[in-house]
Protein backbone atom coordinates (compact mmCIF):
# COMPACT_ATOMS: atom_id res chain seq x y z
CA UNK A 1 0.00 0.00 0.00
CA UNK A 2 1.40 3.61 -0.72
CA UNK A 3 4.17 4.96 1.19
CA UNK A 4 1.86 8.38 1.55
CA UNK A 5 -0.51 7.27 3.52
CA UNK A 6 0.79 6.31 7.38
CA UNK A 7 -0.91 3.88 9.92
CA UNK A 8 -1.80 7.00 11.65
CA UNK A 9 -3.50 9.10 8.78
CA UNK A 10 -5.21 5.31 8.72
CA UNK A 11 -6.66 5.46 12.35
CA UNK A 12 -7.70 8.70 12.04
CA UNK A 13 -9.44 8.81 9.21
CA UNK A 14 -11.46 5.78 10.40
CA UNK A 15 -12.25 7.16 13.55
CA UNK A 16 -12.93 10.30 12.45
CA UNK A 17 -14.88 9.33 9.64
CA UNK A 18 -16.93 6.09 11.68
CA UNK A 19 -18.26 9.12 13.72
CA UNK A 20 -19.05 11.19 10.83
CA UNK A 21 -21.07 8.80 9.37
CA UNK A 22 -22.55 7.28 12.14
CA UNK A 23 -23.70 11.26 13.37
CA UNK A 24 -25.59 11.17 9.77
CA UNK A 25 -26.88 7.93 10.43
CA UNK A 26 -28.44 8.56 13.71
CA UNK A 27 -29.94 11.98 12.53
CA UNK A 28 -31.78 9.88 9.61
CA UNK A 29 -33.12 7.21 12.37
CA UNK A 30 -34.49 10.17 14.25
CA UNK A 31 -35.89 11.84 11.49
CA UNK A 32 -37.28 8.39 10.57
CA UNK A 33 -38.81 7.90 13.61
CA UNK A 34 -40.51 10.77 13.93
CA UNK A 35 -42.00 9.80 10.93
CA UNK A 36 -42.96 6.29 11.96
CA UNK A 37 -44.65 7.85 14.85
CA UNK A 38 -46.66 10.43 12.40
CA UNK A 39 -47.98 6.89 10.58
CA UNK A 40 -49.45 5.58 14.44
CA UNK A 41 -51.32 8.87 15.21
CA UNK A 42 -52.76 8.96 11.87
CA UNK A 43 -53.82 5.25 12.31
CA UNK A 44 -53.59 4.71 16.23
CA UNK A 45 -52.11 1.09 17.56
CA UNK A 46 -55.19 0.12 20.04
CA UNK A 47 -54.97 -1.99 22.62
CA UNK A 48 -56.09 -4.81 20.48
CA UNK A 49 -53.17 -4.16 17.36
CA UNK A 50 -50.45 -4.03 20.53
CA UNK A 51 -51.97 -7.01 22.26
CA UNK A 52 -52.40 -9.01 18.63
CA UNK A 53 -48.50 -8.13 18.06
CA UNK A 54 -47.90 -9.97 21.35
CA UNK A 55 -49.91 -12.91 19.91
CA UNK A 56 -47.48 -12.69 16.81
CA UNK A 57 -44.42 -12.85 18.82
CA UNK A 58 -45.82 -15.96 21.64
CA UNK A 59 -46.34 -18.07 18.51
CA UNK A 60 -42.84 -17.03 16.56
CA UNK A 61 -44.52 -16.79 13.33
CA UNK A 62 -41.71 -14.74 11.82
CA UNK A 63 -39.95 -18.05 12.13
CA UNK A 64 -41.93 -19.45 9.59
CA UNK A 65 -43.63 -16.67 7.51
CA UNK A 66 -42.24 -12.86 6.30
CA UNK A 67 -43.91 -10.18 7.47
CA UNK A 68 -43.10 -7.05 5.31
CA UNK A 69 -40.42 -9.40 4.04
CA UNK A 70 -38.38 -9.96 7.16
CA UNK A 71 -38.44 -13.71 8.46
CA UNK A 72 -38.63 -16.79 7.66
CA UNK A 73 -39.23 -17.75 3.89
CA UNK A 74 -40.87 -21.39 4.54
CA UNK A 75 -44.85 -19.30 4.53
CA UNK A 76 -46.30 -16.60 3.03
CA UNK A 77 -46.10 -13.24 3.16
CA UNK A 78 -48.19 -11.88 5.78
CA UNK A 79 -47.45 -8.15 5.75
CA UNK A 80 -50.30 -8.11 3.23
CA UNK A 81 -52.57 -10.88 4.36
CA UNK A 82 -55.62 -9.09 4.74
CA UNK A 83 -55.46 -7.32 1.79
CA UNK A 84 -55.36 -11.15 0.09
CA UNK A 85 -58.25 -12.20 2.53
CA UNK A 86 -60.24 -9.19 0.53
CA UNK A 87 -60.12 -7.42 4.22
CA UNK A 88 -60.31 -3.68 1.82
CA UNK A 89 -63.65 -4.59 -0.19
CA UNK A 90 -65.16 -6.67 2.80
CA UNK A 91 -63.71 -6.58 6.13
CA UNK A 92 -65.79 -9.00 8.07
CA UNK A 93 -65.81 -11.40 5.32
CA UNK A 94 -61.91 -11.42 5.44
CA UNK A 95 -62.09 -11.59 9.28
CA UNK A 96 -64.29 -14.75 9.52
CA UNK A 97 -61.80 -16.07 6.62
CA UNK A 98 -58.88 -15.66 9.18
CA UNK A 99 -60.50 -17.12 11.47
CA UNK A 100 -61.52 -20.24 9.55
CA UNK A 101 -57.93 -20.49 8.11
CA UNK A 102 -56.60 -20.53 12.26
CA UNK A 103 -59.51 -23.19 13.16
CA UNK A 104 -58.79 -25.27 10.32
CA UNK A 105 -54.56 -26.14 11.47
CA UNK A 106 -52.85 -28.29 10.82
CA UNK A 107 -53.76 -29.37 7.20
CA UNK A 108 -52.20 -32.91 7.80
CA UNK A 109 -52.47 -32.49 3.76
CA UNK A 110 -49.64 -35.04 2.57
CA UNK A 111 -46.21 -32.97 0.97
CA UNK A 112 -48.20 -29.87 1.86
CA UNK A 113 -45.97 -28.06 4.79
CA UNK A 114 -47.95 -27.60 7.42
CA UNK A 115 -49.21 -25.22 10.23
CA UNK A 116 -49.45 -25.59 13.31
CA UNK A 117 -52.61 -25.58 16.03
CA UNK A 118 -51.77 -22.62 18.25
CA UNK A 119 -55.06 -23.03 20.47
CA UNK A 120 -55.53 -19.18 20.48
CA UNK A 121 -58.67 -18.09 22.28
CA UNK A 122 -61.30 -16.49 20.52
CA UNK A 123 -59.81 -13.07 21.73
CA UNK A 124 -56.38 -13.60 21.01
CA UNK A 125 -57.79 -14.45 16.86
CA UNK A 126 -58.99 -11.07 16.86
CA UNK A 127 -56.16 -9.24 18.62
CA UNK A 128 -54.10 -10.74 15.90
CA UNK A 129 -56.27 -9.67 12.98
CA UNK A 130 -56.23 -6.42 14.33
CA UNK A 131 -52.65 -6.68 14.42
CA UNK A 132 -52.17 -8.19 10.41
CA UNK A 133 -54.92 -5.66 9.43
CA UNK A 134 -53.04 -2.51 10.99
CA UNK A 135 -49.47 -3.89 9.20
CA UNK A 136 -51.14 -4.20 5.76
CA UNK A 137 -52.03 -0.72 6.20
CA UNK A 138 -48.40 0.58 6.57
CA UNK A 139 -47.27 3.05 3.57
CA UNK A 140 -44.29 0.45 2.31
CA UNK A 141 -43.59 2.27 -0.93
CA UNK A 142 -46.39 -0.12 -2.18
CA UNK A 143 -44.45 -3.57 -1.70
CA UNK A 144 -45.29 -6.36 -2.26
CA UNK A 145 -45.42 -5.88 -5.82
CA UNK A 146 -48.02 -8.32 -6.24
CA UNK A 147 -50.75 -9.65 -3.73
CA UNK A 148 -49.37 -12.46 -3.85
CA UNK A 149 -46.64 -11.20 -1.02
CA UNK B 1 1.67 -19.75 22.63
CA UNK B 2 3.46 -17.73 24.96
CA UNK B 3 1.10 -17.13 28.30
CA UNK B 4 -0.89 -19.88 30.00
CA UNK B 5 -3.81 -18.08 30.38
CA UNK B 6 -4.43 -18.09 26.45
CA UNK B 7 -5.46 -21.56 27.44
CA UNK B 8 -8.87 -20.62 28.12
CA UNK B 9 -9.75 -20.42 24.81
CA UNK B 10 -9.83 -23.96 24.44
CA UNK B 11 -13.11 -24.61 26.52
CA UNK B 12 -14.63 -21.81 23.74
CA UNK B 13 -12.96 -23.36 20.91
CA UNK B 14 -14.30 -26.96 21.81
CA UNK B 15 -17.78 -25.36 22.66
CA UNK B 16 -18.04 -23.69 19.54
CA UNK B 17 -17.45 -26.79 17.44
CA UNK B 18 -20.03 -28.75 19.49
CA UNK B 19 -22.77 -25.92 18.89
CA UNK B 20 -21.36 -26.09 15.13
CA UNK B 21 -22.19 -29.95 14.80
CA UNK B 22 -25.54 -28.95 15.82
CA UNK B 23 -26.23 -25.71 13.78
CA UNK B 24 -25.93 -27.71 10.44
CA UNK B 25 -27.74 -31.07 11.89
CA UNK B 26 -30.53 -28.79 12.88
CA UNK B 27 -30.12 -26.47 9.38
CA UNK B 28 -30.29 -30.29 7.70
CA UNK B 29 -33.00 -31.56 8.96
CA UNK B 30 -34.65 -28.20 8.27
CA UNK B 31 -34.09 -28.65 4.60
CA UNK B 32 -35.45 -32.01 4.77
CA UNK B 33 -38.78 -30.28 6.31
CA UNK B 34 -38.37 -28.10 3.10
CA UNK B 35 -38.88 -31.36 0.86
CA UNK B 36 -41.11 -33.73 3.21
CA UNK B 37 -43.05 -31.07 4.81
CA UNK B 38 -45.01 -33.73 6.80
CA UNK B 39 -41.84 -34.72 8.87
CA UNK B 40 -42.40 -33.85 12.87
CA UNK B 41 -45.01 -31.07 11.73
CA UNK B 42 -46.98 -32.62 15.39
CA UNK B 43 -43.81 -32.61 17.14
CA UNK B 44 -40.78 -29.96 16.24
CA UNK B 45 -43.09 -27.14 13.73
CA UNK B 46 -40.37 -25.81 11.50
CA UNK B 47 -40.54 -22.41 13.56
CA UNK B 48 -38.55 -24.01 16.62
CA UNK B 49 -36.20 -26.40 14.16
CA UNK B 50 -35.45 -22.67 12.30
CA UNK B 51 -34.72 -20.98 15.38
CA UNK B 52 -32.40 -23.79 16.96
CA UNK B 53 -30.50 -23.67 13.34
CA UNK B 54 -30.09 -19.46 13.64
CA UNK B 55 -29.62 -19.39 17.11
CA UNK B 56 -26.85 -22.34 17.56
CA UNK B 57 -24.59 -20.36 14.38
CA UNK B 58 -25.34 -17.14 16.05
CA UNK B 59 -23.99 -18.65 19.69
CA UNK B 60 -21.30 -20.62 18.47
CA UNK B 61 -19.98 -17.18 16.09
CA UNK B 62 -19.87 -15.57 18.99
CA UNK B 63 -18.36 -18.11 21.57
CA UNK B 64 -15.52 -18.59 18.50
CA UNK B 65 -15.05 -15.16 18.92
CA UNK B 66 -14.69 -15.21 22.75
CA UNK B 67 -12.62 -18.00 22.19
CA UNK B 68 -10.73 -15.99 19.59
CA UNK B 69 -9.92 -13.24 21.64
CA UNK B 70 -9.22 -14.98 24.99
CA UNK B 71 -6.19 -16.42 22.58
CA UNK B 72 -5.12 -13.38 20.67
CA UNK B 73 -5.40 -10.41 23.05
CA UNK B 74 -2.12 -12.02 25.79
CA UNK B 75 -0.48 -12.50 23.09
CA UNK B 76 -1.05 -9.21 21.66
CA UNK B 77 -1.22 -7.06 25.06
CA UNK B 78 2.13 -9.19 25.97
CA UNK B 79 0.71 -9.91 29.39
CA UNK B 80 -1.36 -12.97 31.32
CA UNK B 81 -4.99 -12.46 30.90
CA UNK B 82 -6.92 -10.56 34.06
CA UNK B 83 -8.37 -13.34 35.63
CA UNK B 84 -8.30 -16.50 33.57
CA UNK B 85 -10.71 -18.41 36.42
CA UNK B 86 -13.30 -15.66 35.53
CA UNK B 87 -12.92 -16.75 31.48
CA UNK B 88 -13.93 -20.19 32.17
CA UNK B 89 -16.74 -19.24 34.53
CA UNK B 90 -17.96 -17.01 31.96
CA UNK B 91 -17.94 -20.46 29.30
CA UNK B 92 -19.75 -22.19 31.52
CA UNK B 93 -22.74 -18.99 31.75
CA UNK B 94 -22.70 -18.95 28.34
CA UNK B 95 -23.25 -22.44 27.48
CA UNK B 96 -25.91 -23.35 30.04
CA UNK B 97 -27.10 -20.30 28.61
CA UNK B 98 -27.17 -21.09 25.45
CA UNK B 99 -28.60 -24.97 26.36
CA UNK B 100 -31.43 -23.77 28.46
CA UNK B 101 -32.46 -21.36 25.59
CA UNK B 102 -32.55 -24.65 22.99
CA UNK B 103 -34.21 -26.82 25.45
CA UNK B 104 -36.87 -24.47 26.04
CA UNK B 105 -37.47 -23.43 22.20
CA UNK B 106 -38.24 -27.34 22.12
CA UNK B 107 -40.92 -26.75 24.73
CA UNK B 108 -42.32 -23.35 23.32
CA UNK B 109 -40.65 -21.13 25.48
CA UNK B 110 -39.50 -18.58 23.56
CA UNK B 111 -40.58 -15.24 22.44
CA UNK B 112 -41.18 -13.68 19.41
CA UNK B 113 -38.62 -11.40 16.92
CA UNK B 114 -36.27 -13.06 14.58
CA UNK B 115 -32.86 -14.65 15.68
CA UNK B 116 -33.90 -12.67 19.08
CA UNK B 117 -36.12 -15.47 20.23
CA UNK B 118 -34.65 -15.69 23.82
CA UNK B 119 -37.15 -15.38 26.89
CA UNK B 120 -35.88 -11.42 28.45
CA UNK B 121 -34.30 -13.84 31.56
CA UNK B 122 -31.70 -15.53 28.71
CA UNK B 123 -31.29 -12.06 27.27
CA UNK B 124 -30.02 -10.43 30.58
CA UNK B 125 -27.80 -13.45 31.37
CA UNK B 126 -25.84 -12.79 27.46
CA UNK B 127 -25.66 -9.18 29.01
CA UNK B 128 -23.86 -10.76 31.92
CA UNK B 129 -22.11 -12.85 30.30
CA UNK B 130 -20.94 -9.88 28.00
CA UNK B 131 -19.92 -7.67 30.53
CA UNK B 132 -17.60 -10.23 32.32
CA UNK B 133 -15.86 -11.00 29.37
CA UNK B 134 -15.64 -7.23 28.35
CA UNK B 135 -14.17 -6.53 31.72
CA UNK B 136 -11.83 -9.51 31.70
CA UNK B 137 -10.46 -8.31 28.21
CA UNK B 138 -10.12 -4.79 29.18
CA UNK B 139 -8.33 -4.81 31.72
CA UNK B 140 -5.91 -7.19 30.49
CA UNK B 141 -5.55 -4.83 27.08
CA UNK B 142 -4.97 -2.02 29.75
CA UNK B 143 -2.10 -3.27 31.60
CA UNK B 144 -0.51 -4.61 28.45
CA UNK B 145 0.71 -2.96 25.18
CA UNK B 146 -1.75 -1.54 23.23
CA UNK B 147 -1.83 -2.62 19.14
CA UNK B 148 -4.24 -2.14 16.92
CA UNK B 149 -5.20 -5.34 16.61
CA UNK B 150 -6.39 -4.96 20.38
CA UNK B 151 -8.01 -1.69 19.52
CA UNK B 152 -10.22 -2.27 16.73
CA UNK B 153 -10.78 -6.18 18.32
CA UNK B 154 -11.76 -4.37 21.54
CA UNK B 155 -13.80 -1.54 19.29
CA UNK B 156 -15.78 -4.63 17.98
CA UNK B 157 -16.44 -6.36 20.85
CA UNK B 158 -17.49 -3.51 22.81
CA UNK B 159 -19.70 -2.54 19.60
CA UNK B 160 -21.53 -5.90 19.90
CA UNK B 161 -22.57 -5.13 23.41
CA UNK B 162 -23.45 -2.23 23.25
CA UNK B 163 -25.83 -2.59 19.94
CA UNK B 164 -27.24 -6.53 22.01
CA UNK B 165 -28.59 -3.72 23.92
CA UNK B 166 -31.48 -2.60 20.91
CA UNK B 167 -33.14 -6.50 21.73
CA UNK B 168 -34.46 -5.25 24.64
CA UNK B 169 -36.61 -2.40 22.92
CA UNK B 170 -39.75 -4.08 21.19
CA UNK B 171 -41.87 -1.02 20.75
CA UNK B 172 -46.28 -1.85 19.53
CA UNK B 173 -45.04 0.63 16.38
CA UNK B 174 -43.65 -2.38 14.38
CA UNK B 175 -42.10 -0.06 12.30
CA UNK B 176 -39.98 1.50 15.18
CA UNK B 177 -39.88 -2.17 16.10
CA UNK B 178 -38.11 -3.23 12.51
CA UNK B 179 -35.85 -0.24 12.59
CA UNK B 180 -34.18 -1.04 15.79
CA UNK B 181 -34.30 -4.87 14.71
CA UNK B 182 -31.69 -4.27 12.67
CA UNK B 183 -29.08 -2.06 14.70
CA UNK B 184 -28.58 -5.09 16.87
CA UNK B 185 -28.73 -7.87 13.36
CA UNK B 186 -28.00 -5.20 10.74
CA UNK B 187 -24.78 -3.38 12.85
CA UNK B 188 -23.47 -6.32 14.20
CA UNK B 189 -23.39 -8.28 10.85
CA UNK B 190 -22.31 -5.86 8.47
CA UNK B 191 -20.70 -3.52 11.25
CA UNK B 192 -19.02 -4.68 14.65
CA UNK B 193 -18.75 -8.39 13.71
CA UNK B 194 -16.42 -7.12 10.53
CA UNK B 195 -14.17 -5.71 12.77
CA UNK B 196 -13.67 -8.72 14.71
CA UNK B 197 -13.57 -10.37 11.56
CA UNK B 198 -10.54 -7.79 10.25
CA UNK B 199 -8.85 -8.15 13.00
CA UNK B 200 -8.02 -11.69 13.81
CA UNK B 201 -7.23 -12.29 10.23
CA UNK B 202 -4.71 -9.21 10.38
CA UNK B 203 -3.00 -11.47 13.93
CA UNK B 204 -3.17 -14.23 11.69
CA UNK B 205 -1.27 -12.31 8.88
CA UNK B 206 0.95 -10.94 11.08
CA UNK B 207 2.00 -14.56 12.66
CA UNK B 208 1.79 -16.56 9.81
CA UNK B 209 3.76 -14.39 6.91
CA UNK B 210 6.18 -12.63 9.23
CA UNK B 211 5.19 -9.34 7.11
CA UNK B 212 5.80 -5.98 9.25
CA UNK B 213 3.28 -5.44 11.64
CA UNK B 214 3.13 -1.30 10.85
CA UNK B 215 2.11 -2.62 7.27
CA UNK B 216 -0.71 -5.38 8.50
CA UNK B 217 -2.02 -2.72 10.49
CA UNK B 218 -2.34 -0.03 8.13
CA UNK B 219 -4.24 -2.52 6.00
CA UNK B 220 -6.43 -3.16 9.04
CA UNK B 221 -7.47 -0.03 9.52
CA UNK B 222 -8.02 0.92 5.77
CA UNK B 223 -10.20 -2.15 5.73
CA UNK B 224 -12.71 -1.73 9.05
CA UNK B 225 -12.60 2.42 7.57
CA UNK B 226 -13.99 1.09 4.47
CA UNK B 227 -16.53 -1.33 6.55
CA UNK B 228 -18.29 1.30 8.75
CA UNK B 229 -17.93 3.89 5.90
CA UNK B 230 -20.29 1.86 3.63
CA UNK B 231 -22.31 -0.47 6.81
CA UNK B 232 -23.71 2.30 8.65
CA UNK B 233 -25.48 4.15 6.51
CA UNK B 234 -25.75 0.64 4.37
CA UNK B 235 -28.34 0.08 7.01
CA UNK B 236 -30.70 1.74 4.69
CA UNK B 237 -31.04 -0.93 2.69
CA UNK B 238 -32.87 -2.26 5.17
CA UNK B 239 -35.13 0.32 5.38
CA UNK B 240 -36.33 0.13 1.76
CA UNK B 241 -40.21 -1.27 2.64
CA UNK B 242 -40.75 -1.12 6.48
CA UNK B 243 -42.99 2.16 6.52
CA UNK B 244 -40.03 4.33 6.82
CA UNK B 245 -39.43 7.08 4.40
CA UNK B 246 -38.48 6.98 0.19
CA UNK B 247 -35.15 8.44 0.85
CA UNK B 248 -33.66 5.49 2.29
CA UNK B 249 -33.41 4.03 -1.10
CA UNK B 250 -30.75 6.27 -2.53
CA UNK B 251 -29.27 6.24 1.01
CA UNK B 252 -29.15 2.50 1.31
CA UNK B 253 -28.31 1.74 -2.59
CA UNK B 254 -25.44 4.03 -2.41
CA UNK B 255 -24.00 3.02 0.66
CA UNK B 256 -24.44 -0.55 0.74
CA UNK B 257 -23.29 -1.10 -2.76
CA UNK B 258 -19.75 -0.02 -1.30
CA UNK B 259 -20.14 -2.70 1.53
CA UNK B 260 -18.72 -5.03 -1.16
CA UNK B 261 -15.33 -2.65 -1.05
CA UNK B 262 -13.88 -3.93 2.37
CA UNK B 263 -14.64 -7.54 1.65
CA UNK B 264 -12.62 -6.80 -1.77
CA UNK B 265 -9.86 -4.82 -0.05
CA UNK B 266 -9.62 -8.11 2.56
CA UNK B 267 -8.85 -10.27 -0.37
CA UNK B 268 -6.50 -8.47 -1.60
CA UNK B 269 -4.96 -7.68 1.49
CA UNK B 270 -5.15 -11.57 2.79
CA UNK B 271 -2.89 -12.73 -0.27
CA UNK B 272 -0.40 -9.87 -0.71
CA UNK B 273 0.27 -10.81 2.64
CA UNK B 274 1.01 -14.48 1.81
CA UNK B 275 2.62 -13.72 -1.69
CA UNK B 276 4.71 -10.97 0.10
CA UNK B 277 5.75 -12.38 3.46
CA UNK B 278 6.79 -15.65 1.75
CA UNK B 279 7.01 -17.29 4.68
CA UNK B 280 6.67 -21.55 4.70
CA UNK B 281 4.48 -21.55 7.82
CA UNK B 282 3.99 -24.88 8.88
CA UNK B 283 0.01 -24.74 9.49
CA UNK B 284 -0.98 -24.72 5.62
CA UNK B 285 -4.60 -25.52 6.75
CA UNK B 286 -4.67 -22.15 8.91
CA UNK B 287 -3.41 -20.41 5.84
CA UNK B 288 -5.86 -21.89 3.50
CA UNK B 289 -8.42 -21.10 5.87
CA UNK B 290 -7.50 -17.29 6.41
CA UNK B 291 -7.13 -17.01 2.44
CA UNK B 292 -10.76 -19.32 2.06
CA UNK B 293 -12.36 -16.79 4.23
CA UNK B 294 -11.20 -13.56 2.52
CA UNK B 295 -12.48 -15.44 -0.96
CA UNK B 296 -15.66 -16.68 0.48
CA UNK B 297 -16.96 -13.73 2.23
CA UNK B 298 -16.08 -11.29 -0.66
CA UNK B 299 -18.65 -13.82 -2.85
CA UNK B 300 -21.27 -14.45 -0.51
CA UNK B 301 -21.36 -11.62 1.82
CA UNK B 302 -19.88 -9.00 -0.90
CA UNK B 303 -20.84 -10.50 -4.44
CA UNK B 304 -24.42 -12.06 -3.27
CA UNK B 305 -25.18 -8.88 -1.38
CA UNK B 306 -24.63 -6.41 -3.88
CA UNK B 307 -26.87 -8.46 -6.29
CA UNK B 308 -30.28 -7.79 -4.22
CA UNK B 309 -29.00 -4.48 -2.45
CA UNK B 310 -30.32 -1.79 -5.01
CA UNK B 311 -33.71 -0.64 -4.06
CA UNK B 312 -35.73 -1.25 -7.48
CA UNK B 313 -33.85 -4.87 -7.28
CA UNK B 314 -34.97 -5.50 -4.01
CA UNK B 315 -38.31 -4.47 -4.75
CA UNK B 316 -38.68 -7.63 -6.40
CA UNK B 317 -36.49 -10.11 -4.37
CA UNK B 318 -36.79 -8.93 -0.73
CA UNK B 319 -37.57 -11.87 1.35
CA UNK B 320 -37.45 -15.08 -1.22
CA UNK B 321 -34.89 -17.57 -1.46
CA UNK B 322 -32.23 -15.20 -2.80
CA UNK B 323 -32.03 -13.71 0.49
CA UNK B 324 -31.78 -16.93 2.32
CA UNK B 325 -28.73 -17.47 -0.29
CA UNK B 326 -26.89 -14.77 0.45
CA UNK B 327 -27.30 -15.29 4.13
CA UNK B 328 -25.70 -18.92 3.93
CA UNK B 329 -22.99 -17.88 2.20
CA UNK B 330 -22.21 -14.94 3.79
CA UNK B 331 -22.37 -16.52 7.44
CA UNK B 332 -20.45 -19.08 6.41
CA UNK B 333 -17.67 -17.12 3.81
CA UNK B 334 -17.46 -14.42 6.72
CA UNK B 335 -18.03 -15.45 9.86
CA UNK B 336 -17.70 -19.53 10.26
CA UNK B 337 -14.18 -19.38 8.15
CA UNK B 338 -12.41 -16.66 10.07
CA UNK B 339 -13.68 -18.92 13.39
CA UNK B 340 -11.95 -21.52 11.76
CA UNK B 341 -8.80 -20.33 10.71
CA UNK B 342 -8.16 -19.36 13.93
CA UNK B 343 -8.98 -22.44 15.70
CA UNK B 344 -6.78 -24.79 13.29
CA UNK B 345 -3.87 -21.97 13.85
CA UNK B 346 -4.24 -21.72 17.64
CA UNK B 347 -5.48 -25.47 18.41
CA UNK B 348 -1.82 -27.17 17.95
CA UNK B 349 -0.83 -24.04 19.79
CA UNK B 350 -2.66 -24.46 22.36
CA UNK B 351 -2.23 -28.49 22.57
CA UNK B 352 1.56 -27.73 22.00
CA UNK B 353 2.17 -29.66 19.14
CA UNK B 354 2.96 -28.93 15.51
CA UNK B 355 0.02 -28.76 12.99
CA UNK B 356 -1.69 -31.81 12.87
CA UNK B 357 -4.36 -33.70 11.03
CA UNK B 358 -3.84 -30.96 7.76
CA UNK B 359 -4.97 -33.16 5.33
CA UNK B 360 -7.84 -34.14 6.67
CA UNK B 361 -9.13 -30.35 7.65
CA UNK B 362 -8.09 -29.13 4.56
CA UNK B 363 -10.04 -32.01 2.44
CA UNK B 364 -13.40 -30.72 5.33
CA UNK B 365 -12.38 -27.09 4.22
CA UNK B 366 -13.25 -28.05 0.07
CA UNK B 367 -15.75 -30.38 0.95
CA UNK B 368 -17.91 -28.11 2.79
CA UNK B 369 -16.87 -24.84 1.36
CA UNK B 370 -18.02 -26.73 -2.33
CA UNK B 371 -21.19 -27.94 -0.85
CA UNK B 372 -21.92 -24.25 0.73
CA UNK B 373 -21.17 -22.54 -2.83
CA UNK B 374 -23.17 -25.46 -4.62
CA UNK B 375 -26.49 -24.85 -1.59
CA UNK B 376 -26.10 -21.11 -2.75
CA UNK B 377 -26.17 -21.64 -6.30
CA UNK B 378 -29.72 -24.16 -5.68
CA UNK B 379 -31.24 -21.63 -3.44
CA UNK B 380 -30.34 -18.35 -6.15
CA UNK B 381 -31.79 -20.43 -8.77
CA UNK B 382 -34.74 -20.92 -6.68
CA UNK B 383 -34.91 -17.15 -5.80
CA UNK B 384 -35.03 -16.04 -9.41
CA UNK B 385 -37.70 -18.45 -10.52
CA UNK B 386 -39.76 -17.59 -7.03
CA UNK B 387 -38.98 -13.62 -8.18
CA UNK B 388 -40.75 -14.45 -11.28
CA UNK B 389 -43.21 -16.74 -10.79
CA UNK B 390 -44.33 -14.92 -7.57
CA UNK B 391 -43.67 -10.83 -7.98
CA UNK B 392 -43.96 -10.37 -11.36
CA UNK B 393 -46.57 -13.06 -12.26
CA UNK B 394 -48.77 -12.66 -9.85
CA UNK B 395 -48.95 -16.44 -8.48
CA UNK B 396 -49.17 -17.53 -5.03
CA UNK B 397 -46.67 -18.54 -2.63
CA UNK B 398 -47.12 -22.22 -2.09
CA UNK B 399 -48.15 -23.19 -5.94
CA UNK B 400 -44.53 -21.61 -6.30
CA UNK B 401 -42.75 -23.21 -3.34
CA UNK B 402 -44.31 -26.60 -5.52
CA UNK B 403 -42.34 -25.28 -8.72
CA UNK B 404 -38.99 -24.84 -7.37
CA UNK B 405 -39.00 -27.70 -4.93
CA UNK B 406 -36.38 -29.46 -7.56
CA UNK B 407 -34.12 -26.88 -6.14
CA UNK B 408 -34.49 -27.28 -2.59
CA UNK B 409 -33.74 -31.16 -3.11
CA UNK B 410 -30.93 -29.78 -4.24
CA UNK B 411 -29.86 -27.69 -1.60
CA UNK B 412 -30.83 -30.86 0.93
CA UNK B 413 -28.23 -32.93 -0.83
CA UNK B 414 -25.37 -29.83 -0.39
CA UNK B 415 -26.51 -29.43 3.41
CA UNK B 416 -25.64 -33.40 3.88
CA UNK B 417 -22.19 -32.93 2.63
CA UNK B 418 -21.62 -29.62 4.87
CA UNK B 419 -22.72 -32.16 7.63
CA UNK B 420 -19.61 -34.87 6.14
CA UNK B 421 -17.37 -31.46 5.80
CA UNK B 422 -18.37 -29.96 9.26
CA UNK B 423 -17.65 -33.69 10.73
CA UNK B 424 -14.21 -33.78 9.14
CA UNK B 425 -13.08 -30.45 10.22
CA UNK B 426 -14.27 -30.98 13.91
CA UNK B 427 -12.27 -34.27 13.95
CA UNK B 428 -9.33 -33.11 12.55
CA UNK B 429 -9.41 -30.30 15.12
CA UNK B 430 -10.55 -31.90 18.47
CA UNK B 431 -8.41 -35.49 17.74
CA UNK B 432 -5.29 -34.26 17.73
CA UNK B 433 -3.70 -37.90 17.76
CA UNK B 434 -0.79 -38.94 19.53
CA UNK B 435 2.55 -37.24 18.31
CA UNK B 436 3.51 -34.25 20.35
CA UNK B 437 5.65 -31.39 19.09
CA UNK B 438 8.66 -32.48 20.49
CA UNK B 439 8.41 -36.30 19.23
CA UNK B 440 8.56 -34.50 15.55
CA UNK B 441 11.07 -31.81 16.77
CA UNK B 442 9.02 -28.89 15.72
CA UNK B 443 9.83 -25.23 16.53
CA UNK B 444 6.90 -22.77 16.67
CA UNK B 445 7.53 -19.90 13.73
CA UNK B 446 6.40 -17.86 15.91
Amino acid sequence: MSETLTKAAARNIFYGGTVFFFVIFVGLVAQSVSSAKTIARANPITPSVAAGKQVWEKHACIDCHTLLGEGAYFAPELGNVWVRFGGRQDPVAAREGLRAWFAAQPSHVEGRRQMPQFHMSAKDVDNLIDFLKWTSEIPTQNWPPKVSG
Amino acid sequence: MKYQSQKVALYYFGGALALFVVQVLVGTLAGTIYVVPNLLADVIPFNIVRMIHTNALIVWLLMGFFGCAYYLIPEEAETELHSPGLAILQFWLFLAGALAAVVGYLFHIHVGREFLEQPLWIKLAIVVVALMFLYNITLTVLKGRKTAITNVLLLGLWGIAVFFLFSLYNPSNLILDKMFWWWVVHLWVEGVWELVMASVLAFLMIKMTGVDREVVEKWLYVIIALALFSGILGTGHHYYWIGTPAYWQWIGSIFSTFEVLPFFAMVIFTFTMVWKGGRNHPNKAALLWSLGCSVFAFFGAGVWGFLHTLAPINYYTHGTQVTAAHGHLAFYGAYVMVNIAMFTYAMPQLLGRAPYNQVLNMVGFWVTSAAMAFMTFALTFAGVVQVHLQRVLGMTYMDVQDQVSLFYWFRLGAGVFVVLGVLMIVWSLVVPGARTREAVGYAPAE
